[in-house]
């Protein structure tokens, strides 16, 4: 199966996403995500479709979960040989699947809920999630064959080639509770058919679904790669799953001021600002103005506990949001939310540059 | 000119190149010919306003337009007198007793070859819009400003 | 004398027909070619003695002058050319040095010419600039990648001094004596009615420009001529020269004409002796020295001013540029070989030196391979001809250009690479009162800002025509350029696909 990226060609995509979030923690089966992404069908071109939710695993809440493809027997082997190596293996499975007519060259899908050998994770002198992280890079980069596409803990990406309502189908995600759905239709102007692909793209615990084509992606690429990172699917969302890391995990900037960097307000309006908002605002988008973000787009990031949505400074790309007490929807568009909630308290659309974040206001229930 | 639009030329020194083509400029101007070289060509030149230079220093004297001109005053036929603003002189009446060319003290008229007396009229109803002097020096040394 | 090894490089054609014997090209010629004939009552020219300045040509009213090339030919030689047979004649005779002025004339690739740009289509749209933001400022200094917090976890800035210019370019150093008085009057005016920054040169900093300290970066060579405290705190930012592109390897020449009491004055040298510059700095043998000398500088001015390090391209520029980034400078400029200058010796402006669009792309790749690249904004000059070289040299990773023979050709230069005769009949490169007289800065900064600003908006469309509106988003973005024209080693040097790819 040929990845993207290999051939050194970047693939521009239009598309559609959709997220839902229970600010109570309150968790809801797929069948309501599936129905709202299917709503935007025309969107995709069945070249790519994606999940990811959150909240998924309780029983293993404190375990990664690794979601692994393989295209073989011979990548399985090699692959588990490294985890073993490195990880405290405590479930091993093959994720559930329903044949589904459209979904075809299914690679193996395997999951894994995983812990860092204690002794390991101590002589390597880095916190967990690094360790993780790095040892994620590892099998994605140099085991032929196997790609690591989800690696968070109680969080899981599900995704394949193929229309997101199918997709989601196949997964059967009508049997997954989660409090964070986000979804993802890819319309790729030319694709290997791969399956890793599709989005959501996944760090740790951080995913992205994106609609557009950021005009910066060199730019970007060429400065985080400075940081350990590697670009090696040449894609626009692998380059912002990224970034979001090295801002977010590796800085410790909050999800708010790292939609300063990426979506740094115009010059204008940051001049209009009071003195010590200004200084702040200059500070970081000179800082990191390699990390700018140009061109059209709209994400939703999700994380354990939150989740961000943001449109690039000029709106070029649409995104709406509903709220419906506890309940916050996100979505390309209007009719997708109301297809699955058909009165809402609110319903808005969000500023371009204008990150909109919403984070659990308790526990996961 | 209109009466609320007062300009005049104001000549500075530190820049005049000693060139002369503003005097070139401004008798092609008044020639009332359209192409140079058949105005210019194998002429004793007559522009209006003229360079006085002496070792390093230059400079293009041109007619004040003074608010109370001695030359109108010394005038014996009427010939130079305001009109809007601009001293002029007509033509018909001057009888060329070059009383004028003498008590201008900053010795702007001067003698002609046609029309007995010259000096600068801003050129008012001549070829261009705009005095020639001021678009043709190089270097800024004589500018159109508002008084 | 009696054998004319020289022949007259020019001819200058007149249509007697059209002049009118103004003797404007007599006035303004400062080399004497001109004069009126009482006898035949005609202009005449002596076309020995012309440079090629164009000064006649540009005043004459009635456009009756053209300056050809001399018709008089050498048998055809691909190999001996006529330039290199003549040079030979010259050194024969006077057993010297052979000078000239301005940059590297000889027919080396251009590769500014060999890259295209892109533009946003269906997949992704492209920006109008007159209707939506298209934002061109530029900060430039060290930044660092540690968030530092105050007690209520708000972030404070924690970054070195910065410069910020309104947009990506600056004028590149060129002194005050090389050049007029006038000419820095017209360039100081021009950087600051711009908010950007101009460069004193080695020059110095006279006197009377003090006033436009926030636009001015200081320079201290090799020669440290007019470097003294006051000095390095009058700027916004000190830059210390190692090399430039004209001459890599040796120091600044200014003749010992051109040096007038003011000139004398300014930089703390003695009137009428040439003022040649050591080729390395005295104090800067190692790179570990240029750190001792980046924290001098630094000690000096308080902190508060960022040190830009400018070196000539050579061969092994990254490494040099590595180094650099790690010894506390906050810019690097990097002179490509192509740059101008008032005077050197034409075998080492003509042969020393790699092409800066090579050079700019490996720096860059090499400093960000190895982690760095923000511990410096590198500003890259020699040469940068138009608009569409800015944008190409921000796509290679540059984060300012240097501009200084287009500075100069606005003010009137007409590139007869003749500087170092005194001469410069257009007031630019010439301490002659009566010639510096001839550059007016009402007029000359007029037309800097006239051309910076024509330019920016040229920047500004290329930008929306790419999809980007601000141009950080440009910078190192080497997939919106693509290379034409060019072999397997070229584009892997710059870093960019071929057209088509």
């Amino acid at each position: 199966m040929q990845r993207e990226g290999t051939d050194n060609y970047r693939i521009p995509s239009g598309c559609a996403i959709c997220g839902i979030f229970n600010r109570d923690g309150k968790r809801i089966s797929g069948s309501d995500i599936i129905q709202a992404i299917a709503i935007m069908h025309e969107r995709s071109n069945g070249l790519g479709g994606g999940f990811a939710g959150y909240g998924i695993y309780p029983e293993y809440k404190e375990y990664y979960a690794f979601h692994i493809f393989y295209d073989d027997d011979r990548a399985k082997v090699t692959c588990e040989e490294y985890l073993n190596k490195h990880f405290d293996v405590v479930n091993l499975s093959r994720i559930p699947t329903k044949k589904h007519p459209k979904i075809v060259n299914e690679p193996l899908i395997f999951r894994y809920f995983v812990l860092p050998h204690p002794a390991d994770l101590f002589s390597s002198q880095l916190d967990e999630q690094e360790y993780t992280s790095l040892c994620v890079t590892r099998i994605n980069t140099d085991i032929e064959g196997a790609y690591v596409f989800s690696s968070g803990k109680n969080m899981g990406v599900f995704k394949a080639v193929g229309y997101p309502e199918d997709v989601g189908s196949f997964y059967k995600l009508d049997e997954y509770n989660a409090y964070c759905w986000t979804a993802h239709g890819r319309y790729p102007t030319n694709t290997p058919g791969w399956w890793g692909g599709a989005h959501p793209f996944s760090l740790l615990d951080c995913s992205i679904v994106h609609n557009g084509e950021i005009s910066s992606y060199d730019a970007n690429r060429r400065y985080i790669e400075m940081f350990g990172y590697k670009c090696n699917l040449l894609t626009d969302t692998e380059v912002i799953a990224y970034i979001l890391d090295f801002l977010v995990r590796k800085l410790g900037l909050t999800y708010s001021e790292a939609a300063s960097v990426i979506a740094a307000p115009f010059w204008s309006t940051i001049d209009r600002k009071d003195k010590e908002e200004k200084e702040r605002l200059t500070y970081l988008r000179n800082t990191f103005s390699s990390l700018l973000i140009t061109g059209p787009f709209s994400i939703i990031a999700g994380f354990s506990g939150g989740i961000m949505a943001l449109n690039d400074r000029l709106k070029l790309r649409s995104m709406v949001v509903g709220e419906k007490g506890p309940a916050v929807y996100i979505s390309s568009e209007e009719s997708a939310i109301r297809k699955i909630c058909k009165d809402l308290d609110s319903v808005y659309s969000p500023r371009g540059g204008e990150p909109v974040i919403y984070t659990l206001r308790g526990g996961i229930s | 000119m209109q009466v609320n639009d007062m300009k005049m030329i104001k000549v500075n020194e530190k820049w005049c190149l000693g060139c002369h083509l503003c005097e070139y400029y401004c008798a092609f101007a008044n020639s009332g010919v359209e192409d140079m070289v058949k105005a210019l060509k194998d002429m004793m030149i007559q522009p209006k306003l003229r360079i006085e230079q002496k070792d390093k220093i230059s400079f293009a004297v041109s007619c004040r337009h003074c608010e109370d001109p001695i030359c109108v005053k010394s005038c014996i036929t009427g010939a130079l007198s305001i009109i809007d603003n601009v001293v002029s002189i007509d033509k018909k009446r001057c009888i060329g007793c070059y009383t004028c060319v003498l008590v201008c003290p900053y010795g702007a008229v001067m003698p002609s070859q046609e029309g007995a007396v010259r000096k600068c009229e801003l050129c008012v109803g001549n070829s261009v819009s705009s005095p020639a002097c001021v678009s043709a020096c190089p270097n800024k040394a004589i500018e159109l400003v508002e008084v | 004398m009696p054998i004319n090894y020289i022949i007259p490089q020019f001819e200058i054609v007149r249509d007697q027909s059209r002049c009118i014997k103004c003797r404007v090209c007599e006035r303004q010629c400062a080399n004497e070619v001109h004069h009126y004939d009482e006898d035949y009552k005609i202009m005449v020219a002596d076309e020995s003695k012309c440079v090629n300045c164009h000064r006649c040509v540009a005043l004459c009213p009635t456009s009756a002058l053209k300056i050809v090339k001399n018709q008089d030919s050498f048998k055809e030689n691909g190999n001996w050319t006529a330039e290199i047979i003549t040079d030979v004649y010259k050194q024969a005779s006077s057993g010297g040095v052979l000078l000239s002025s301005m940059g590297n004339p000889m027919k080396f690739p251009v590769y500014w010419d060999k890259l295209l740009i892109n533009a946003s289509q269906v997949t992704n749209p492209s920006i109008d600039p007159l209707r939506e933001p298209m934002e061109t400022k530029t900060f430039l200094g060290q930044k660092k990648h540690e968030i530092k917090r105050d007690n209520e976890g708000r972030i404070i800035s924690n970054l070195g001094p910065q410069l910020e210019l309104s947009t990506p370019i600056m004028f590149s150093a060129m002194s005050y004596g090389s050049l007029s008085y006038n000419a820095h009057e017209s360039l100081a005016r021009a950087a600051k009615s711009l908010s950007i920054l101009y460069n004193t040169g080695e020059g110095g900093l006279h006197e009377d420009f003090y006033q436009y300290g926030s636009n001015t970066i200081v320079q201290v060579a090799s020669g440290r001529f007019g470097v003294h405290k006051d000095y390095l705190n009058a700027g916004a930012a000190v830059e210390i020269k190692m090399g430039q592109g004209a001459k890599p390897g040796i120091g600044g020449h200014l003749p010992g004409t051109k040096i007038t009491e003011d000139v004398s004055k300014t930089r703390m040298i003695p009137v009428g002796t040439d003022a040649i510059s050591p080729a390395p700095h005295h104090d800067i043998y190692s790179i570990e020295d240029l750190n001792q000398l980046v924290m001098s500088l630094k000690h000096a001015t308080d902190f508060k001013k960022p040190v830009i390090v400018k070196i000539a391209a050579v061969h092994n520029v990254s490494a040099i540029a590595s180094g650099i980034a790690r010894s506390g400078a906050d810019i690097i400029a990097i002179d490509g070989f192509r740059g101008g200058t008032g005077a050197a010796p034409v075998r080492i402006r003509d042969n020393v030196g790699i092409p800066i669009e090579l050079a700019l792309a490996s720096v860059d790749t090499r400093l960000r391979n190895e982690g760095i690249r923000d511990n410096v904004s590198l500003v890259v000059g020699g040469s940068i001809r138009s608009s569409a070289d800015v944008v190409k040299a921000i796509a290679l990773g540059a984060d300012a250009v240097y501009i200084a023979t287009a500075a100069l050709l606005a003010l009137g230069c007409h590139l007869c690479r003749t500087c170092y005769s005194g001469k410069c009949n257009w007031g630019i490169a010439t301490q002659r009162e009566d010639l510096v007289k001839r550059l007016n800065p009402e007029i000359g900064y007029e037309r800097l800002v006239n051309l910076i600003n024509a330019w920016t908006h040229e920047i500004k469309e290329m930008m929306g025509g790419m999809g980007i509106n601000s141009i950080e988003a440009l910078r190192g973005n080497r997939l919106m350029l693509r290379g034409i024209g060019l072999n397997e080693k070229e584009l892997e040097i710059l870093g960019v696909r071929h057209a088509g790819e």
